[in-house]
This record gives C-alpha cells, structure tokens and sequence, in this order.
C-alpha cells in the first residue's frame, strides 16, 4: 500500500499516524507537505492527521481545507481513493465539503482527553472490515470541537445509509445522535474523532485501533 | 473601501460559548440576560469596485461555513 500523510503547519498527530501506517503496511508513508498541489504517483491512502491546523484559526480545519493539496485529495477522494480523516483531519474534511456536517465546540466546553467507548456501526467499509458490527471498542480522543453537527436530513440520511461508522457509547462532546465518525456516499472517506493510531501497540495500553488499519490494508491490496 | 462580514451560527445551532458568556453574565449579576449568541465580526479593506457578489463569495468559499452559520456583508461609508 502506497499511504501518503498530509502536513499541515500545527498538525501534531502526522508523525504517530505515519508510525501506525507503517507498523500495519510495513512501508512508511510519504509526508505530503499542504503547500503542494499533488500527490506522490500511485497513492492508494490518504492519511489527514490530528492536531491544530492553522492554529485552528477562523474555524478549526478551515484554513486547511483550502490549502493547495486538498484539491489533489478530493480529486483521489472521487476516483475512490481512500481517505481517512483522524480528530483535526476529520474537522478538515467537513470543511473541505467531502463530508457532510460541521464539528463544533464540544457541548461541556471542556478539552476532553480520554479513552472513550465506541460502537462500530457498520463494519462493511474498507475501513472496518476488521471489526464486527455492533462491537464496542475503546479508543482515546483528544479535542475541544468534536461536537459533530448536521441538520436531521443529513442525520437521517447518514443513519439510512449505513453511513455512520461509530458512535459513542457515552456522553463525549454532545454530538448529535452520539456520531464518532461518517463515511461518504461512495464508503471510500472516514472521518472520525477518536484516534486509532493512538491504540495500535500493547504500550499504548489497547490495541482497538489496530484493525482500522489492518482492515483497511487488506481491502487496498 | 471598507467591508464588514458579521458571521453568525445558525439559529438552532447551540452555542456552547454564548451559553458560557450567558452564565459568566449572571455570576457578574447581571439579572437581565435572556440568551446569548456570540459571532464573529470580519474587516476587510477592499480594492475599489469590490462587488457585492464578490463579498458574499468570499463568505461562502471561506469566512463562514454555511453548514452552520449565516453571514451579512456591511459595506462602510469611506471616511
């Protein structure tokens, strides 16, 4: 699998996302600096990783949205590519217009930064295959705008299509219908707040993210 | 030339900040307060002939995001 990364000034999470790719694929990921307009030939993974894109400035992930490489990921994105979004990259690709909804400012106002319990909802996408539906898993999160948003169309549509990938299993951040993360319509872009790569070894002390990748590996090769 | 973006979420949308103002008001005592709803206020300094059309394209391709919030464009007088 030929993974590529994407950087953004203030990412903080493309370093452990590119770890993770690599211990699962065993080939490190290309790192994609945002000032660039293409992606390295071949690209058959799209990684948007964590943290605070442009100091979240405007809105969190709308600077990086529009930056020069995300035009070159939503054209990846549309000939079926996948692309995974993790907390930050999540943000970026609702503001990109790849997936539907807005995150918001978590309902408690607080940062929350913990393991949280998450229930795969659908485990036909190339992205959790590995697990069964309906399973619970624990996953940490890290952010203060999780608060996942859209209007009841939207919801009733992602939830009538299979479209929602996790929920939470408890309270986090107030997001509607407890959504953790959301497929597109073509199944081929993940975006979602907790982070996988964050629980990929025993020494992370669970292994619950490993199979996204391994799942995901499986379905490209 | 001088423009204003007001950008404003959505009514509906909750507003985790106005609601923190809101009780911030009513520790300080402030009685009176119903709700509060917080935006933002953008400046821009604009070439001359800077349509309409193009303000508002602005405000749709970056300034807000329409998901969520609504926009107005003030245009200010030159001094």
């Amino acid at each position: 699998m030929k993974s590529a990364v994407l950087v953004f000034p203030g990412s903080n999470c493309d370093r452990d996302l590119a770890v993770a790719v690599e211990q699962v694929t065993g080939r490190a990921p290309a790192m994609v600096w945002h000032r660039t307009s293409e992606l390295p030939d071949g690209t058959d993974f799209i990684a948007i990783p964590g943290g605070f894109s442009y100091g979240d400035y405007l809105r969190s992930g709308a600077m990086a949205a529009r930056s020069p490489i995300m035009g070159a990921v939503a054209e990846a994105a549309g000939r079926g590519v996948p692309v995974l979004g993790v907390c930050n990259g999540f943000q970026v690709l609702t503001e990109a217009g790849l997936l539907p909804g807005a995150l918001m400012r978590n309902a408690g106002l607080h940062f929350v930064c913990r393991p949280v319990g998450l229930k795969v909802e659908n485990s036909q996408s190339i992205f959790t295959s590995a697990y069964q539906s309906g399973e619970e898993i624990s996953v940490p999160v890290a952010h203060h705008d999780g608060n996942y948003q859209a209007d009841a169309e939207t919801l009733d549509r992602l939830e009538g299509e299979g479209r929602i990938a996790f929920r939470y299993t408890g309270e986090v951040n107030g997001s509607a219908r407890s959504i953790a993360g959301i497929l597109n319509a073509q199944g081929n872009v993940l975006g979602m707040m907790p982070h996988p790569e964050r629980a990929l070894e025993p020494a992370h002390g669970n292994t619950d993210g490993r199979r996204l990748f391994e799942g995901l590996l499986e379905a490209v090769s | 030339m001088k423009a204003r973006v007001f950008v404003t979420l959505k009514p509906g949308v909750l507003d985790p900040q106005g609601k923190a103002i809101h009780h911030a008001l009513e520790g300080l005592g402030f009685a009176g307060v119903q709700d509060v709803r917080a935006g933002k206020l953008i400046e821009l300094e604009l070439a001359e002939g800077t349509s309409d059309d193009e303000i508002a394209e602005m405000c749709r391709k970056l300034l807000a995001n329409t998901v969520i919030e609504n926009f107005k464009i003030e245009r200010l007088a030159a001094a």
